[in-house]
C-alpha cells in the first residue's frame, strides 16, 4: 500500500512569488524573513521524499461557477493547466503546467463516493492559485504528479466544518489504501482570519488576531474538538469575510488525525493576513 | 433582486482583459450591452440554448453603469468578485501600493456584522 510521506498544511498568499523575487525599492521589507520560512517550510516536503502530491485547494471563481456549483470534487486528468489571467494580471503569477496521476485520483473517487461522499469529477481542469501557491512555496520545480481536490469554501450554502474533517479522515483513509508504492505527500492550503472585498481588508494585520492565535493552536494540536466546538459557518463570517477557506485547515486536521500534534509549526503576521506552516509525519520523521 | 445575476456579469468581465477594459472605459454602454446580449447566455451551453428570465433590478443596473461598488456590496454582490475586478479596473489609478484596496475599505467603513448576504 501507499505511504503517506507528509501531510502538509498551509495559509496560501498570492503575493508570495512577487514579493520574494522583488529587488531593489520593489522589494518589500518582509520579503527576507518571508522568504527564509518558507525556505524552511519547503525542506519539510523535501526531507519527505514524496513521489504525489494530493492537493486541497479551492478555486477563485475560475471554473467553477453559480450555474454548477460543486461542494468537493477530484480532478481526474492526465494534466492540468495552471492560473488564470486576472491572477497573472493581480499577482504576476505564472501560466504552469502540472502532471497529473490518474490512478489514484480514480481510487479517491470511487472509494470516496463508496464511503459517502458524492464527489464531482473533472476530467479537464484548470487550476487556481489555491494549488499553485503551495506548488510555488514547497515543490518550485513542479515536477510532481498531483491530485486535485477541490472543495468550496467560497459560495454559499456550503457544507458544515465537520463534513471537511469527514473528507479529511476519508481521504486520509483512501491514501493509506491505495494499492501502490508511492510515498504520497497530502497538502492542504486555507485561510485564517481574512476579509476581501469588506470594510476590514487589507490591514496591518489579519482582521482578528484573536482568531489566528486560537486557530494557530488548533491546528498545530488538530485540536478538532476545540475547533468544532467554536467554528460553525454562521461563527465564520464573524473574523472576517473570506474566513470560511478555514475549513480547508479542519479538513487537513482531518486528515493528520485528532490531537495529533504537528511535527512542524510556523507562523508570521503578514500585513492583510497571517501565514501559518504546519507539517506532520504519520510514520515518523523521515 | 437578482444577485446571481450581478456576480455574473462582475464573473464574465473580470475574466476577459479586453471586457475589462471595455467596462472601465464606458461602464453604461457594456452594462447595457452585456445585460442585452450576455445575461442570458449560460456559459456551458452553445449560443442557442439561453435562458430566458434574467435581467438586472433598476438598483443593480445603476451600480454597475456607475461603478458603484459600495452599492454593489449593500446589494449583496460577492465580495471576491467586487473586489478582483475593482482592483482590474481602478489599482493603476492610485501610485501607492493597495492604496485603493485600503480606500475601498475605507468607503465600507460604516459597516458592521453582519454585512449583506451574499448568497444566491
Amino acid at each position: 500500500m501507499a505511504t503517506i510521506a507528509a501531510i502538509i498544511a498551509s495559509t496560501h498568499h498570492p503575493f508570495y512569488l512577487r514579493a520574494s523575487t522583488a529587488t531593489g525599492d520593489e522589494r518589500p521589507p518582509f520579503a527576507d524573513e518571508w522568504a527564509a520560512k518558507i525556505e524552511a517550510f519547503r525542506e519539510t516536503l523535501t526531507r519527505a521524499r514524496p513521489d504525489v502530491l494530493v492537493m486541497v485547494g479551492s478555486d477563485h471563481f475560475h471554473q467553477l461557477w453559480l450555474d454548477n456549483m460543486p461542494q468537493f470534487l477530484v480532478g481526474k486528468a492526465p494534466f492540468y493547466d495552471a492560473n488564470y489571467y486576472n491572477e497573472e494580471r493581480e499577482f504576476g503569477l505564472p501560466k504552469m503546467k502540472l502532471r497529473g496521476d490518474e490512478d489514484l485520483s480514480a481510487h479517491l473517487l470511487r472509494g470516496g463516493i463508496d464511503a459517502g461522499f458524492d464527489l464531482a469529477f473533472s476530467n479537464e481542469l484548470r487550476v487556481d492559485h489555491s494549488i499553485t501557491c503551495p506548488i510555488i512555496t514547497l515543490r518550485p520545480q513542479a515536477d510532481l504528479p498531483i491530485v486535485p481536490v477541490y472543495t468550496n469554501i467560497f459560495a454559499p450554502p456550503m457544507p458544515q466544518p465537520k463534513r471537511f474533517v469527514e473528507l479529511g479522515q476519508a481521504i486520509r483513509a483512501l491514501v493509506e489504501s491505495w494499492p501502490s508504492d508511492q510515498r504520497v505527500a497530502i497538502i492542504g492550503t486555507g485561510h485564517l482570519s481574512l476579509e476581501l472585498g469588506g470594510p476590514r481588508q487589507f490591514g496591518p494585520h489579519g482582521p482578528d488576531p484573536e482568531f489566528d492565535r486560537k486557530a494557530v493552536a488548533w491546528i498545530g494540536s488538530s485540536d478538532l474538538d476545540a475547533a468544532l466546538a467554536e467554528v460553525s459557518l454562521d461563527s465564520l463570517w464573524q473574523p472576517g469575510n473570506a474566513t470560511h477557506g478555514f475549513m480547508d485547515f479542519l479538513l487537513m486536521m482531518g486528515v493528520a488525525g485528532k490531537n495529533v500534534k504537528a511535527d512542524y509549526a510556523d507562523s508570521l503576521d503578514l500585513f492583510h493576513t497571517m501565514e501559518a506552516y504546519f507539517t506532520w509525519y504519520p510514520g515518523g520523521a523521515s | 433582486m437578482s444577485k446571481y445575476l450581478v456576480d455574473k456579469f462582475l464573473f464574465t468581465i473580470d475574466r476577459d482583459p479586453d471586457l475589462v477594459e471595455r467596462y472601465r472605459e464606458d461602464p453604461r454602454g457594456t452594462v447595457a450591452w452585456w445585460e442585452a446580449e450576455q445575461a442570458n447566455v449560460i456559459l456551458n451551453c452553445h449560443g442557442g440554448e439561453r435562458s430566458t428570465w434574467l435581467s438586472f433590478t433598476d438598483p443593480e443596473r445603476d451600480a454597475l453603469r456607475t461603478h458603484d461598488y459600495v452599492t454593489l456590496f449593500e446589494l449583496g454582490a460577492h465580495n471576491f468578485l467586487l473586489l478582483t475586478l475593482f482592483i482590474a479596473l481602478f489599482e493603476r489609478d492610485y501610485a501607492e501600493p493597495l492604496a485603493f484596496q485600503r480606500e475601498f475599505a475605507a468607503r465600507l467603513g460604516h459597516w458592521h456584522l453582519p454585512y449583506p448576504d451574499i448568497s444566491t
